[in-house]
């Protein structure tokens, strides 16, 4: 049992690495918006394995909400992206720097 | 030492003594801005005609006073209750007494002779109107002072005839020196008058009320006294212009002459004589206080003969003669007894002949340009011949030559101070020795000699209207002296302060004191005449000792303070508040940069901080 949750908990902190990789170093919006819905899914991963272990249901309620949340997020991230796609005609993350000092 | 009666009959009056030139100064200088070309039609003569029926009132209410009882001589007049608060209970009463009979004669008798004189003295002034109103309020003001009383309402006159005197000495505020002795005048007026409030206070201590008749010495500690005596004589110091407070009386000078003559001789310097008599009681019972007063009185004496001595301002001349001779009413005042009753005896003397002279300086000032230096004048007596004879009057009799004024006056004094001492007397006697050179010093550059007249100076004798008051003034100072007929000042007065009978005999006769007095006198006209009658003085310097003043020390390292505080207020402090700030912005300013634009390094960012956190959380369980 407790092996099992170590196992599940290392896969967890490898994919939340991998997305925070993505999203430092990838310039495409779409794929850092794809690293940082890893990043999320390993937390949530995280979060039913340790329900798993302690044997009641507080983790994966947690884990709902985020799915909530990452799927708003999704909506609304996606619409900007989509926006200055239009409006600039482009993907990268780094072009748009209008909001600086 | 007053026993007061409630005022009644012709005695209801004597509130319209300070009322009337108060009602001139208001109308004045309210109506002048008003309706200004009214005023300046027939604003002075406005302002002479309630100096008049001030002098008119005075005289009736001082012929009433003849008439009355010795007894019932000192008349109150409760006008209203000023404030009540606590144990503290100040009416607005004025006193009618034999003393202040005799100085509301002279201060509206001399008061409205040179109003007249300054109607044609002022007369191309175009503000001689506004002049005419300060005048009044100084009458006023002045007034108010001699018939408070208490000292409450004699410290309103007190600051009022400051306040009078601050405007007048700065009239002619245009120049730059005028503005500066104006305020030179004020500012050390209220260093004497923190003494003279401090001493209100103690005497309301220790007393239990302000007014005159409230003082009783009874079981009061000698050290009390001597301290209330002290301050009342800071007070006196400042008003009178005595050493060390003297300094501001010269460069009053600035003023217009008939300004110097009525505040500046006859009456407000006067003022701490007035106020050292009608505290004779306190004075009487405090010896150290006393013999403080003849310190300062007899220092006083040789400092403003020797200021005359050498200064070439007719004007100056006059102003050191006339702290000298405060000095010897304060003298007589400090010695007490009949001191008392000749000091206010020479002070109406004084106020005859010095006013006379000032006058007289300001009619050769009008015939000279307003040139006031003594090595232009020369061979004056045949250009003004009026001027000429009523200042030889007032010479004279400030001299101290037999029968005039003056003699009776000084001499009573000299007597008094050999009482005293030997010492005392002879300062004094010397002093007169000294007046009677400087005196005739400055008749002898002023009227006699060569003519040292500037290019395009033609002197001529003043119009009628300033040599009326001249020789009306001139032959005041010829026969002041009957006041002292018969002692009738001493008997006067005696109700008011303690004059005492017998023991101030000295070691000389009187006879020979007038004696020597004349002696003395003769001598010092001798050496000046021999000094200044034959030498052409045109050129060659009076050696001048420059002796630093009070405010000559005081003022520098005050200066310098002040500069500093500014420095450090300017520098030190704003630069805490202000720099703050700007080191905060300019910071922050740089820090700002930080805002790049790239999501990315706000993302990194963002990771440093949580794994920060979750270091610090790992460290700290």
């Amino acid at each position: 049992m407790t092996d099992n949750t170590t196992a599940y908990v290392i896969l967890s902190a490898i994919l939340f690495t991998i997305g925070t990789i993505g999203v430092l170093t990838r310039r495409n919006a779409i794929v850092v918006f794809m690293c940082v819905e890893l990043m999320l899914n390993a937390a949530n991963l995280a979060l039913v394995a340790f329900s798993r272990m302690h044997g009641n249901l507080d983790g994966q309620v947690t884990a709902f909400f985020v799915m909530v949340v990452a799927a708003a997020e999704v909506v609304v991230g996606l619409a900007i992206i989509m926006t200055i796609f239009r409006t600039r005609n482009t993907a990268s993350v780094d072009e748009p720097r209008m909001l600086k000092w | 030492m007053v026993n007061p009666v409630e005022a009644s009959g012709v005695f209801s009056l004597i509130w319209l003594v300070i009322a009337l030139p108060l009602a001139g100064a208001a109308l004045i200088l309210i109506g002048r801005p008003l309706a200004p070309a009214l005023f300046d039609r027939i604003g002075h003569w406005l302002a002479v005609a309630l100096a008049g029926a001030a002098f008119v009132v005075s005289l009736v209410l001082f012929v009433a006073l003849l008439g009355r009882d010795e007894e019932s001589r000192q008349v109150v007049q409760h006008l209203y209750t000023w404030f009540d608060t606590g144990d503290l209970s100040v009416g607005f009463d004025l006193l009618y007494d034999q003393l202040s009979s005799l100085f509301l004669l002279l201060i509206t008798g001399v008061g409205t002779l040179i109003h007249i004189y300054s109607v044609g003295y002022m007369a191309h002034d175009e503000r001689r109107t506004r002049f005419f109103g300060y005048l009044n309020l100084f009458l006023a003001a002045m007034l108010m002072l001699v018939l408070a009383e208490n000292y409450v309402g004699l410290f309103l006159g007190w600051e009022g005839v400051g306040l009078a005197s601050y405007l007048l000495i700065g009239f002619w505020q245009h120049k730059p020196s005028a503005a500066a002795a104006a305020k030179k005048a004020f500012v050390m007026n209220r260093v004497g008058d923190m003494g003279l409030s401090l001493a209100i206070a103690l005497c309301f201590v220790t007393f239990g009320s302000t007014s005159f008749s409230a003082i009783d010495i009874g079981d009061t500690t000698t050290t009390t006294l001597n301290w209330l005596g002290i301050l009342l004589l800071v007070g006196a110091c400042g008003k009178s212009a005595q050493v060390p407070l003297q300094g501001w009386l010269l460069d009053a000078m600035e003023g217009p002459t008939p300004v110097s003559a009525l505040i500046h001789a006859a009456t407000m310097v006067t003022a701490g004589v007035y106020l050292i008599v009608r505290s004779s009681a306190v004075f009487d019972a405090a010896e150290a206080a006393s013999t403080a007063v003849v310190i300062v009185a007899l220092v006083t004496i040789i400092w403003g003969a020797a200021v005359s001595c050498v200064k070439d301002d007719i004007k100056k001349v006059l102003a050191g003669s006339t702290m000298s001779q405060i000095g010897y009413m304060m003298l007589a005042a400090g010695l007490g007894g009949p001191g008392y009753a000749f000091a206010i005896f020479h002070l109406l003397t004084h106020g005859f002949f010095k006013a006379n002279m000032f006058l007289g300086a300001g009619s050769l000032m009008h015939g000279m340009n307003d040139d006031v230096n003594l090595k232009h004048y020369g061979a004056l007596s045949r250009a003004l011949p009026v001027t000429f004879l009523t200042f030889s009057m007032g010479y004279l009799a400030i001299i101290g030559f037999p029968g005039f004024s003056g003699f009776w006056s000084k001499d009573k004094i000299l007597e008094v101070a050999f009482a005293e001492s030997w010492l005392v007397g002879i300062i004094a006697l010397l002093a007169a020795g000294v007046t009677a050179f400087y005196m005739t010093r400055l008749m002898m550059l002023a009227f006699f000699g060569r003519k040292r007249w500037p290019e395009g100076v033609h002197p001529h004798e003043s119009p009628r209207i300033m040599t009326g008051p001249l020789v009306v003034l001139a032959a005041l100072s010829v026969l002041g002296g009957v006041f002292a007929l018969g002692g009738w000042i001493e008997h006067w007065l005696e109700p008011v302060v303690a004059i005492g009978h017998g023991g101030h005999h000295g070691p000389l006769p009187v006879w020979a004191t007038s004696v020597l007095a004349v002696l003395v006198v003769a001598i010092g006209v001798a050496a000046a005449g021999f000094v200044f009658g034959r030498r052409p003085t045109t050129t060659d310097p009076t050696p001048y000792l420059h002796v630093p003043h009070v405010e000559d020390v005081v003022v520098p390292p005050g200066m310098a303070i002040t500069r500093g505080a500014l420095a450090t207020d300017k520098y030190v402090v704003d630069g805490l508040m202000s720099g703050g700030p700007v080191a905060l912005a300019a910071i922050a300013g740089e820090l700002r940069k930080a805002q790049t634009g790239y999501v990315r390094s706000y993302a990194l960012s963002v990771l440093g901080g949580t794994v920060l956190v979750a270091l610090a959380l790992i460290v700290v369980s």
